[in-house]
C-alpha cells in the first residue's frame, strides 16, 4: 500500500518539476490536472476496505481537478485570447532549481517533525511541502495571471496532501465543500481574467499596479 | 568451455542486434511520415559498404584520429558487457562495476571528440564542445540514477541492481532516463541525426570527416550505445529478477522495442529544441533522477 503510494507522490513530484520548468501555458495546465488526478487516486490506496465515501471524494476529485478545472481554464484562455508563452520573473533554471531545492530541504526536514508512525515510512509530508513551495514559486515567479492560477492550484493540491493524512477523521462534507470552492473559484479566475484582458489588453499582472481613472 | 559461449552469446547480441534499432527508428518515422522508409536492415547494408572503402586520411591528422573510434567502440562495448541481459547475466560482474560503467562512457565521448578535433576543422571543434558541455549535464543524471538504484537495493553491482524494480520512483526514473537516452544518443530533440547543416549538427558533424572502416565503427559505436541506454532504462524500471527467464526476456525485448519505437514517435513529432532550451531539459532530466534517489532514500528507511 505505501509503496503504491509512494510511486503516485513520486509522480506528483516529477509534475511538480515538469510545471516548473515547461515554457508554455497548456503544458503547466496539464502537468498540474495530472497532478491532481494523481492525488485523486490516493484515499483509494489509503483505505484497506471499500468506503463508499472514501470513493465519492476520490472520484469527485479526479473530475474536478482532472477535467473540470483544466477545462474552464483553457476556456478562459481562449476566451481571452492569450498566447500561451509565460513571461517568467525566475528564469526556468532557478526556479527548477529552487523547486528541487525545496523539495529536498522537505524531504529533509520530514524527517525531523514528529510524525505518527503509521506515517513515518510514506512520502506524505514531504510531498506536501514540496507541492506547497512549488505552487509559491510558481505564483511568485510568473507574470501571467494564468499561470498564478495554476501555481494557486498547485499549491491547494500540496495543501489537499496534507488533508490526506487526516482523511479518516474529516468529514466527507468538508472535502466536497474544498472542492466545490476550489471549482467555483477557478470559474471566477476565468471570467476575471477575460475582464482584466479587456480593461488592460494585457493579462501582465505587472500592468494591474498602475490606477486607472 | 561453457563460459566461452556464454562471452560469445553475449558479444554476438550486442554486435548483431544493434544495428536493427536505427533501422527501426526509421521505419517508425516513414510510417508516422506516411513514407515506405528504408529496409529495416539499412544500417547493415551501410556498415557492409563502409568496411570494403577506403579511408581518406587528413595530412594533419595524428594516429589518433583513427585509434579514437577504435577506443570509444571498445569502450562502449566494454559497458555493454557488464550490463546485464535479463536472464542471460553479465559477461564481467564485479562489486562496483557501475562505476567503471560510466566512466567507460565517458572515454568513449572522449575519444569520439578527440578524433573530431584530430582534423582541424572548426566545425568538428564546435561539435565537440556541444556534445561535451550536454554530456556535463546527462552525466550528472546516469550518476544520480545509477545511486538511486545502488540504494534501492543496496548493492554497487549491475547485475544486483538491475534485478529488482525501482521501486516508488520508477516514473520519475524511467521519464530521466529516457530523457537522458535522447541526449545522450545525440536523437531529437537534443540533435538531428539527419540534419545536414554544420552549424546545427553534434554528433553528425563530429564524424564529417571519417571515412570508410573507421565510419562503420563509429555508427556501429553508435548503435550499440543506443541498444545498451535502451536495455538499461528497461531493466531500471522493471523487476526482471522476478519473473522466470524465459518470461524476463520477453519482457526485456518488449521493454526495448517500446522505448525504440518511443524514440521513434518522439522524434517524428516533436521539433528539435533550440540550443539554449536544451540545458532547461537536461536539468529536468537530472533532477528526475535526483527525486528518484530521493524516494529511494526516504521511501526505503520503512
Amino acid at each position: 500500500m505505501n509503496e503504491s503510494l509512494n510511486f503516485l507522490i513520486g509522480l506528483a513530484m516529477g509534475l511538480n518539476l515538469l510545471a516548473l520548468g515547461s515554457s508554455r501555458l497548456p503544458a503547466v495546465i496539464r502537468a498540474m490536472s495530472l497532478q491532481g488526478m494523481a492525488l485523486g487516486l490516493m484515499p483509494l490506496l489509503m483505505e484497506d476496505h471499500f468506503d463508499w465515501r472514501v470513493s465519492l471524494v476520490a472520484v469527485a476529485t479526479v473530475a474536478g481537478k482532472g477535467f473540470v478545472i483544466p477545462m474552464l481554464l483553457r476556456r478562459a484562455m481562449r476566451a481571452a485570447q492569450i498566447d500561451r508563452e509565460m513571461e517568467p520573473f525566475i528564469g526556468f533554471v532557478p526556479s527548477l532549481l529552487l523547486g528541487a531545492g525545496g523539495t529536498i530541504a522537505a524531504v529533509a526536514l520530514a524527517r525531523q517533525l514528529p510524525l505518527l508512525p503509521e506515517h513515518a515510512g510514506s512520502l506524505l509530508v514531504p510531498g506536501a511541502l514540496a507541492s506547497v513551495l512549488t505552487g509559491f514559486v510558481l505564483l511568485i515567479g510568473r507574470a501571467k495571471a494564468i499561470s498564478q492560477v495554476c501555481g494557486y492550484l498547485i499549491l491547494e493540491n500540496g495543501i489537499y496532501l496534507f488533508g490526506l493524512l487526516l482523511i479518516k477523521s474529516t468529514p466527507l462534507l468538508v472535502e466536497a465543500g474544498i472542492l466545490l470552492d476550489l471549482t467555483v473559484g477557478v470559474f471566477v479566475i476565468g471570467i476575471i481574467v477575460d475582464r482584466i484582458q479587456r480593461a488592460f489588453d494585457s493579462l501582465d499582472t505587472r500592468k494591474l499596479t498602475t490606477l486607472r481613472e | 568451455m561453457i563460459l566461452i559461449l556464454d562471452v560469445l552469446l553475449h558479444l554476438a547480441i550486442w554486435l548483431l542486434l544493434a544495428p536493427l534499432l536505427p533501422g527501426i527508428i526509421n521505419k517508425v518515422k516513414a510510417w508516422v511520415a506516411g513514407r515506405r522508409g528504408p529496409p529495416v536492415l539499412q544500417l547493415y547494408y551501410d556498415l557492409a559498404k563502409l568496411w570494403r572503402k577506403g579511408v581518406v586520411l587528413s595530412t594533419l591528422a595524428s594516429p589518433g584520429f583513427v585509434i579514437g573510434p577504435a577506443v570509444g567502440w571498445i569502450a562502449v562495448l566494454g559497458a555493454a558487457m557488464l550490463l546485464p541481459l535479463g536472464p542471460a547475466g553479465a559477461v564481467l560482474s564485479f562489486r562496483g562495476d557501475v562505476l567503471l560503467m560510466v566512466y567507460l562512457l565517458a572515454l568513449a565521448r572522449f575519444c569520439t571528440a578527440w578524433a573530431a578535433m584530430e582534423t582541424g576543422s572548426a566545425f568538428e571543434g564546435m561539435g565537440a564542445a556541444r556534445e561535451v558541455s550536454y554530456a556535463v549535464l546527462t552525466e550528472a543524471a546516469i550518476i544520480a540514477a545509477v545511486l538511486s538504484l545502488s540504494v534501492q537495493s543496496g548493492s554497487t553491482s549491475l547485475v544486483a541492481m538491475l534485478a529488482p524494480a525501482a521501486g516508488a520512483g520508477a516514473m520519475l526514473l524511467a521519464a530521466g532516463l529516457f530523457t537522458v537516452l535522447l541526449a545522450e544518443n545525440c536523437r531529437v530533440p537534443f540533435d538531428d541525426p539527419n540534419t545536414h547543416l554544420e552549424l546545427t549538427m553534434i554528433h553528425e558533424v563530429m564524424v564529417l570527416d571519417h571515412s570508410g572502416p573507421p565510419l562503420a565503427v563509429i555508427l556501429h559505436g553508435a548503435a550499440i550505445k543506443l541498444l545498451f541506454f535502451a536495455v538499461l532504462l528497461t531493466e531500471a524500471v522493471l523487476p526482471l529478477g522476478k519473473l522466470s527467464p524465459a518470461a524476463a526476456a520477453g519482457v526485456l525485448l518488449a521493454g526495448v522495442m517500446v522505448v525504440t519505437v518511443g524514440v521513434g514517435l518522439v522524434e517524428s513529432l516533436l521539433a528539435r529544441l533550440a540550443f539554449r532550451r536544451v540545458p532547461l531539459l537536461l536539468t529536468t532530466a537530472f533532477l528526475l533522477c535526483l527525486f528518484a534517489l530521493l524516494m529511494a532514500w526516504k521511501g526505503g528507511a520503512e
